[in-house]
């Protein structure tokens, strides 16, 4: 999932404190599950924005709402009513849901209210880890489901640096090594020549700006 | 011990020192961190006919340093043979293919591609890291552009650099039994050398080597052990507990901190290594690195036995 981290209530204050009237939008998508821009989370937002305005005596009405997804227009326009009413929205979806967001409702000022983080895995009760960097050309098969990009401190392709030690990253003691986890992996599949194979340097693509996905029979049939 | 006799591909000196069967012993020169040159005169005369190359680092430990290109020109300059550094952590394929056309352009002629510390050790932590390519792609980059004349995108290079392409790899990272597979990846990817990270512990090198002779990688590339003298106890502890990737022996410690004075018994512990590498199957020079202590290279070179220097 997308994973993201809220932003602090006193930055989210100085975003919006021009306005007296606003909406707080959530998504019930990755930031519901990452505990951070669901419903429960849209609540506690808008009841810390009204009190900490009502304290300076300068009161503000927060709407609130969340949609099934804010990266898809389908579940975008349910906003409608109340986004034609307020002078500013706070979106705690992801980039991606916060940027659609304000792109569909132009010209309302549309503000981030979390920071995206990256692609994770929940791996224990609050703890996430970024799993996938989305470079567009997956290796996983090379590497024994062990991503080498986004868990590799230097995104390597062809095997541990010369700091890797005792299974743990030269970068921090606390880090993993993903290069010693894909050795013992491949080593327990039993397919340890997998790290003899010489992996090319990399097609990042990254040449052509922002990538884009079209799928040909989908769009036919609309 | 080398005793190999091959063919010359690029002709530097190091290179026909190598090639001659004789043991190789490079040095090694810090760029200082601002913008001038006098470590570098300095040093380079203290080596000059004690050493076969110079090795300039690369913004070693992610630290903003005087280039390792500008540094290996000035050394140019002054008569000597350079060996020029690139780790993958500051440039993408584009910087790197273009430096090398200059660093050729002006006659350098070795190259040792490396990894790079990652940036988070440095001076500036926030800063992106590129890692377009690593260590055995660069390699890789380098051979066709010396053999097959054609940039990494496959387009011609018309007058392409040809280099004497080095490589690092450390016998004491993990998981052990991957470094000589990992150095024949970049053996099999076009390495013509190796610099090995300094050794501190003597009985894992021996293992190390082993393996790599068992796989006949001291065959197909130079092997040459990295020696550091170190200076103090206190900075060999540090090492052991504090060096990602460094494996200081017990032993190598306690010489240090019993010694009455320990920048002899550096001297003589470099000294010892050396001379025990020479006798070691598939060894074929040293390469002695004495990071912030670049003053005592000549003086463990001759008690090492390595004077003179061939010439050619
Ligand atoms: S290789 Fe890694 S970053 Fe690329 S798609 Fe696969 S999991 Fe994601
Ligand atoms: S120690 Fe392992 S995870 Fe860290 S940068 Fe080196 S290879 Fe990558």
């Amino acid at each position: 999932m997308i994973v993201v981290e809220n932003k602090s209530a006193e930055d989210i204050l100085k975003m919006v404190a021009p306005y007296k009237k606003i909406l707080v939008a959530g998504c019930y998508g990755c930031v519901t599950v990452c505990l951070a821009g669901g419903e429960k989370e849209v609540g506690l937002l808008a009841s810390q924005i009204r009190m900490a305005r009502e304290k300076e005596g300068n009161p503000i009405e927060v709407l609130e709402q969340t949609v099934e997804r804010q990266c898809d227009k389908e579940y975008l326009v349910n906003f409608q009513d109340k986004a034609r009413d307020v002078e500013a929205i706070v979106s705690l979806a992801c980039g991606i849901g916060i940027q659609y967001l304000a792109q569909v409702y132009e010209p309302i000022p549309v503000f981030p209210g979390v920071n995206t983080q990256f692609l994770g895995a929940n791996l224990d009760v609050g703890v996430w880890e970024e799993y996938c960097m989305a470079c567009g050309e997956c290796v996983l098969d090379k590497t024994g489901g062990i991503c080498p990009i986004a868990r590799c401190s230097k995104s390597l392709l062809n095997g541990p640096c010369g700091g890797s030690q005792e299974g743990k990253c030269e970068v921090d003691k606390s880090v993993d090594c993903a290069w010693h986890l894909i050795y013992d992996r491949l080593k327990a599949l039993g397919q340890l020549d997998k790290m003899a194979e010489y992996i090319p340097a990399k097609n990042w693509h990254r040449n052509e700006g922002p990538r884009k996905l079209v799928k040909e029979d989908l769009t036919l049939e609309q | 011990m080398n005793n190999r006799k091959t063919e010359i591909k690029v002709g530097s000196n190091l290179e026909k020192v190598l090639a001659s069967g004789q043991f190789c012993c490079t040095g090694e020169i810090g760029p200082v961190t601002y913008s001038s040159f006098d470590n570098i005169d300095k040093h380079a005369e203290e080596m000059r006919g004690k050493v076969d190359s110079v090795n300039f680092t690369d913004n070693q430990t992610a630290v903003v340093r005087l280039s390792s290109w500008a540094a290996s020109l000035r050394l140019l300059q002054l008569g000597m043979e350079p060996n020029l550094q690139m780790v993958c952590r500051d440039r993408n394929r584009l910087a790197m293919q273009s430096d090398f056309l200059g660093a050729y352009a002006h006659g350098i002629r070795n190259v040792l591609c490396l990894t790079g510390d990652h940036q988070a050790f440095g001076n500036h932590p926030g800063c992106k890291g590129v890692f377009d390519l690593d260590s055995v792609q660069l390699i890789y980059m380098l051979k066709r552009l010396r053999d097959d004349g054609c940039f990494e995108c496959g387009a011609e290079c018309k007058v392409a650099p040809k280099f004497f392409i080095g490589c690092a790899e450390n016998p004491f990272g993990d998981p052990f039994e991957f470094r000589p597979i990992r150095l024949e990846k970049k053996v099999n990817a076009g390495a013509d050398f190796v610099q090995t990270q300094c050794i501190l512990d003597m009985e894992r090198f021996e293992r190390f080597m082993e393996l790599c002779v068992e796989r006949g990688l001291h065959d197909r590339a130079y092997i040459t052990a990295g020696i550091m003298p170190v200076k103090s106890p206190k900075m060999a502890r540090y090492m052991q507990h504090g060096v990602p990737g460094m494996i200081v022996s017990e032993e190598f410690c306690q010489r240090l901190e019993k010694a009455e004075d320990a920048k002899a018994e550096a001297v003589q512990l470099s000294v010892e290594y050396i001379n025990h590498c020479q006798e070691m199957k598939g060894v074929a020079g040293v390469h002695v690195m004495a990071v912030a202590w670049e003053s005592i290279v000549p003086s463990v070179v001759e008690k090492a036995g390595l004077l003179p220097r061939p010439t050619f």
